[in-house]
């Protein structure tokens, strides 16, 4: 168990070590853009008295190695910094937004997670028959078509003519949970639509694997049920590869929704670290790239740990 | 039009009997719907105004970057926010002239040089306290002073002293200015208490609204503010979303969960117009979509090959094939008849052998560069593409370079040469001549410098007698269409649309889209 331990430190500071690394790259890029700041927060009515201001109360006059160490310092004792653009506490405004985020990504993960799984199971159970060709066609479609197509085809089917469902997703405080949910219910779908095939195949692929092992043979021959089979014998033996792409694509939800939060107007982080580029708001675009890296790495993290408690192999390496 | 018709229609507009009773009941008078909207329409405004209910406005341009301080106000989301809560001293009315906002009158001293502003007798702010002389000059401070990150600046570089005396402000200017009440209409320039020097994104100010919810970039909710002294304002509530994609804002007015949006995109405006109860409305505006070179700078120091390049333009297939219809031919001109002082000039055509003449004349050889972005002004790439071609017949070459977005307007607009870049215009000519045609402008984003054009420029600004004024700026737009290195081959309308939900739309309202910004305070839910 010491063993386990030792993983899972590594692990956790190899995550640091990279977050580390992600937020000098991320400062570097933002450096490297064209325009300033200023211009992009003043727009076309910039005079240059109203630029040289807005500058140097921004700070922007000092070099960017010193404007990255004190934005550092602040990190380290859990201070975000305050947005060039707003003046707004970054950490407050983050974390409505990230609560946001978090909840569409909960709710699409809820349901496309184990849909995908089970569908994933039915294929394997009916393999080469219908069930499984059907599946397999319509998530492959689904992924295949870009997901605003998805999403304007949806709105325009269920909002506009059907009207079971707004469009516009911006929810806000005052609003029950159901009213909630129903105001996200189309890009759920959406959503799941698009993350449906890739666990779909990888489930339904895994299991297929374990499927020609003695053991399911002799499963067989005591003459369980097919299903009993699978779920009892095949899917745990299978987790492995399944658990790293449900993570993966669980942090898609999380980080790679921007497209959806767009078409969607919903209040996420996407639209909100989108907004902050454009205008330059190198704390909020740092706060907001770690932050993403954080979910990603973490829950890369989670597929290993839980890979390596899956499998005992993968505790002892050689 | 029978009497049963009518009637129902009044009916309809009172709410006595639903909308779809109406159109059914039409119909079954043998009315076709179109036209029976349009009845409907007309009987709900000649119903008037009525109070209460919730006007929802899906609106494009806000960011989460957004400030409520109206002195950083930069897109239309900001405009409109800001109606709701504060008001200027001054504002324009439908057709472009000027009413008393937070000011009740105005007057100036014979040269134009001193121009003194009456508060508007008890009113007060949606904290309660009363509305002073002293807090107008203190706004205008703010917004002139040597720290202000304001983009009224520019406009208030010309103030010698403002002074208050009792319910006056007294505005002392360097140089007389006959148009300085327009300049005090400016969006940005909102009296706050203080003039916001305390707290200048507090959203206190004498509008007819107060902000009850605020969330930047995402959505709004203004209340009515019951001690407001005007008439506007009927909705008890306002809702303002922020839908930047154009899709999903049209979207959003089709199901029904928007009354009311701005810049419909001009190339699905006719698809939208046919959705039942959808009315797109266009005005015409000072915005104008341009191609701009700097004189100063080779080749466009050769006033042959600018001449060529404003021959070589077909103006009227812009219209067609970029606004889709949705705007009107331009003339070289920053000015067209939405300016008050408006004087016609002669149209310049599209003339291939001309330009072949002038480019031959002006003994330029090789390719034009021009630089383009997608957000220089919508559709600015095909634009090009479309300048390139008529080009081509005159047997010039374009070279068109495509730019990123990011960066555009620090980088290449009013930093290169020759590039497309779009002007929202401004209420006044002397305004749009002074911000972009000056030789000391900062905005000289064509780099023109005339000696004359400066001076009649400032004559111009004193002159009271309208007659003259008028004579000097049509010289002054004549000098601009054949000296500088402006090509404007369109003026663009604003596309809004609302649906039959709510009454008060006013056609061809002056100043920006959304009648001036004030729809929503303006129109009115019907039921």
């Amino acid at each position: 168990m010491s063993l386990l331990l030792k993983l899972l430190t590594q692990r956790i500071a190899l995550g640091l070590l990279l977050l580390f690394l992600v937020s000098i790259l991320i400062f570097a890029g933002t450096i490297i853009l064209p325009g300033d700041v200023a211009q992009s927060i003043l727009g076309q009515s910039a005079t240059p008295e109203a630029l040289a201001n807005m500058r140097r109360d921004l700070g922007l006059n000092e070099p960017p190695v010193q404007r990255y160490f004190n934005w550092l310092g602040g990190l380290l004792q859990g201070d975000l910094g305050t947005a060039l653009t707003s003046g707004k506490d970054i950490a407050e405004s983050i974390g409505k937004r990230l609560g946001n985020t978090l909840f569409l990504a909960f709710w699409a993960a809820i349901i496309s997670v184990p849909l995908a799984i089970l569908l994933g199971l039915i294929a394997v159970r009916y393999r080469e028959r219908w069930p499984d060709k059907l599946i397999s066609a319509v998530t492959l479609a689904s992924i295949s078509v870009p997901e605003f197509l998805i999403a304007y085809v949806a709105i325009f089917v269920v909002s506009v003519r059907l009207r079971w469902a707004p469009s516009v997703t911006t929810i806000n405080d005052s609003m029950s949970l159901g009213e909630k949910l129903h105001t996200i219910s189309i890009p759920i779908a959406v959503l799941t639509l698009v993350v449906l095939a890739h666990m779909m195949r990888m489930t339904r692929a895994a299991i297929l694997n374990v499927m020609q092992s003695a053991y399911i043979e002799t499963a067989e021959l005591k003459g369980l049920r097919m299903f009993t089979i699978i779920w009892k014998h095949a899917l745990p033996n299978s987790v492995a590869p399944v658990i790293n792409v449900v993570m993966l694509n669980m942090a898609y939800l999380v980080v790679g929704v921007v497209v959806i939060e767009v078409v969607f107007t919903y209040p996420g982080m996407g639209q909100y670290l989108v907004d902050h580029v454009s205008k330059r708001d190198i704390p909020v675009v740092q706060a907001c790239g770690l932050i993403f890296a954080a979910v990603y790495i973490g829950l890369n993290m989670v597929a290993d740990i839980v890979s390596i408690i899956a499998n005992p192999r993968l505790r002892h390496p050689k | 039009m029978n009497e049963e018709l009518k009637f129902l229609s009044r009916q309809a507009a009172l709410g006595t009997i639903s909308r779809r009773k109406f159109l059914g009941r039409a119909g079954a008078l043998g009315v076709s719907a179109a036209a029976a909207s349009t009845m409907l329409a007309g009987a709900v405004h000649a119903a008037g105004p009525q109070k209460g209910g919730t006007l929802r406005i899906g609106l494009q341009g806000g960011s989460t970057t957004d400030s409520l301080d109206p002195a950083t106000a930069a897109n239309t989301t900001s405009v409109n926010l800001i109606r709701m809560w504060g008001e200027p001293l001054v504002e324009l009315t439908d057709d472009g002239g000027l009413q008393g906002k937070v000011a009740e009158s105005f007057e100036a001293s014979a040269d134009a040089t001193t121009w003194t502003f009456t508060i508007r007798k008890g009113i007060t702010f949606s904290n309660g306290q009363e509305v002073t002389a002293a807090d107008a000059a203190a706004t205008l401070d703010r917004h002139a002073g040597e720290e202000s990150k304001s983009g009224a600046l520019g406009l208030l570089r010309d103030i010698k002293n403002v002074s208050t005396n009792g319910r006056d402000v007294i505005i002392e200017l360097n140089n007389g200015n006959a148009d300085l009440p327009y300049l005090m209409s400016d969006y940005h320039l909102i009296i706050q208490p203080n003039g916001g020097k305390d707290a200048p994104d507090a959203a206190i100010g004498t509008g007819p609204y107060i902000m009850k919810d605020v969330d930047m970039g995402v959505r709004f909710v203004a209340e009515k503010n019951p001690n407001y002294w005007g008439d506007i304002g009927h909705a008890e509530t306002i809702e303002m979303l922020v839908i930047n994609d154009n899709t999903a804002r049209v979207a959003a007015l089709q199901s029904g969960q928007v009354d009311i949006i701005d810049r419909v995109p001009p190339r699905t405006a006719g698809l939208v117009a046919r959705a039942p109860g959808v009315t797109v409305s266009s005005t015409a505006g000072p915005g104008h979509y341009v191609f701009i070179a700097h004189v100063n700078t080779a080749p466009f120091d050769n006033p042959d090959l600018m001449m060529a390049l404003k021959y070589g333009i077909n103006r009227q297939e812009m219209v067609d094939k970029i606004l889709f219809g949705y705007g009107s031919v331009g003339n070289d001109s920053p000015i067209n008849a939405a300016y008050p002082m408006y004087e016609e000039m002669e149209q310049r055509e599209y003339d291939p052998e001309k330009a072949a003449e002038y480019f031959k004349k002006s003994g330029h050889e090789g390719p034009v560069l021009l630089r383009t972005s997608d957000n220089s002004f919508p559709g600015a790439p095909d634009a090009a593409a479309l300048f390139q071609q008529s080009l081509k017949a005159a047997g010039i070459e374009l070279e068109i370079k495509r730019e990123p977005n990011d960066g555009y307007w620090s980088e290449v607009w009013n930093n290169k040469p020759f590039c497309t870049s779009y002007w929202g215009g401004r209420s006044t000519q002397d305004q749009m001549f002074t911000t972009a045609y000056l030789s000391t402008a900062d905005w000289n984003d064509t780099r023109y410098s005339s000696e004359s054009f400066d001076k009649l420029l400032i004559a111009a600004r004193a002159e009271l007698d309208q007659d003259k004024r008028k004579k000097m700026y049509a010289d002054m737009g004549m000098m601009v269409r054949n000296e500088s290195g402006l090509i404007c081959p369109m003026f663009n309308d604003f596309v809004d649309a609302h649906t039959d939900k709510i009454g008060g739309w006013v056609e061809g309202v002056a100043g920006f889209s959304l009648m001036n910004g004030y729809a929503a305070q303006r129109m009115w839910v019907t039921g």
